[in-house]
């Protein structure tokens, strides 16, 4: 599996370029992983309400913070430097074509990924993400066409946690943490990644 | 008739809830085309056409939830 870091991105030019690696693996093509940063943004997921938006749009735009509709599953995310965001293209048809099992697998990488930072984290029963205590440090969220998945899962490693304030993520009361907040050290965004990478390859079997 | 039904997406995944139509009652879907999309907790999915035909009727609105196996479109070969 091909993994591709893209580093800061604005969030459609990562969207667009999942959608041709989408296309790709649907011709027959090479799965492959990107990772990336989006400078702040909030996205709404297909089940989003805008109500889990606290803070009217004029006051987002002075901050020059853009709303966008896209087109995976759940409510409101904020994206923000900081959040090292995964993007697996996967083809699901040689993976079971399960959803649940999928949406599994990606809070399983989050967890092994927590855990390599000492990180005690769960999954919740009816609530997609990986959580510490009662916050929530990975938000996940996925596509399907073909069964082949795109979007994927945002990791809070040292994001700026005061942009959460804007919304109520995934329309949950519960805060949200970050892997800094949670171990009290500076991590290294770099070597984030290169375990991410290695957990991804370990946990779906490709190489 | 052909029915255009909403597939299994998973286990323990009961239902779905209609997002979008990319086609309306008359279109021309090839196989394997994404006619419709709907979104099941975390996962947003497009439902391929299981064979070619013209549209006869949709049955689901967006924003309706479903069962799985209901049947969302009737596709004449």
């Amino acid at each position: 599996m091909n993994i591709e870091d893209l580093g800061l991105i604005p969030y459609e030019k990562a969207w667009q370029k999942q959608k041709e690696a989408v296309s790709r693996v649907i011709a027959g093509g090479q799965e492959c992983l990107f990772f990336c940063e989006h400078p702040p943004v909030l996205t709404l997921g297909r089940s989003a309400s805008r109500k889990n938006l606290l803070v009217p749009p004029d006051e987002l735009a002075n901050r020059g913070i853009r709303v966008l509709d896209v087109d995976r599953g759940g409510d409101v995310t904020l994206h923000a430097p900081g959040q090292l965001v995964a993007y697996p293209i996967l083809d699901l048809n040689r993976r079971g074509r399960d959803l649940h099992r999928y949406l599994h697998q990606l809070e399983e990488v989050g967890i092994d990924f927590l855990r390599g930072f000492g990180i005690v984290s769960v999954r919740v029963s009816g609530k997609t993400g990986v959580w510490v205590k009662d916050r929530k440090l990975i938000a996940i969220g996925i596509g399907v066409r073909q069964w082949v998945a795109y979007h994927g899962i945002g990791i809070n490693v040292k994001t700026d946690l005061s942009l959460f304030s804007l919304i109520r993520p995934c329309g949950l009361f519960e805060g949200v943490t970050s892997i800094e907040q949670c171990i009290g050290n500076a991590v290294d965004m770099a070597e984030a990644k290169d375990r991410l990478g290695k957990i991804f390859r370990d946990d779906f079997g490709v190489q | 008739m052909n029915e255009l039904v909403l597939p299994e997406l998973g286990e323990g995944i009961k239902e779905a809830t209609v997002v979008c139509w990319h086609v309306k009652a008359g279109s021309r879907v090839e196989k394997d085309e994404d006619i419709v999309e709907v979104v099941t907790d975390k996962a947003s999915f497009n439902i391929p056409s299981p064979f070619s035909g013209t549209i006869k009727k949709i049955c689901i609105d967006p924003g309706e939830t479903v069962p799985i196996g209901c049947v969302l479109a009737h596709v004449a070969p």
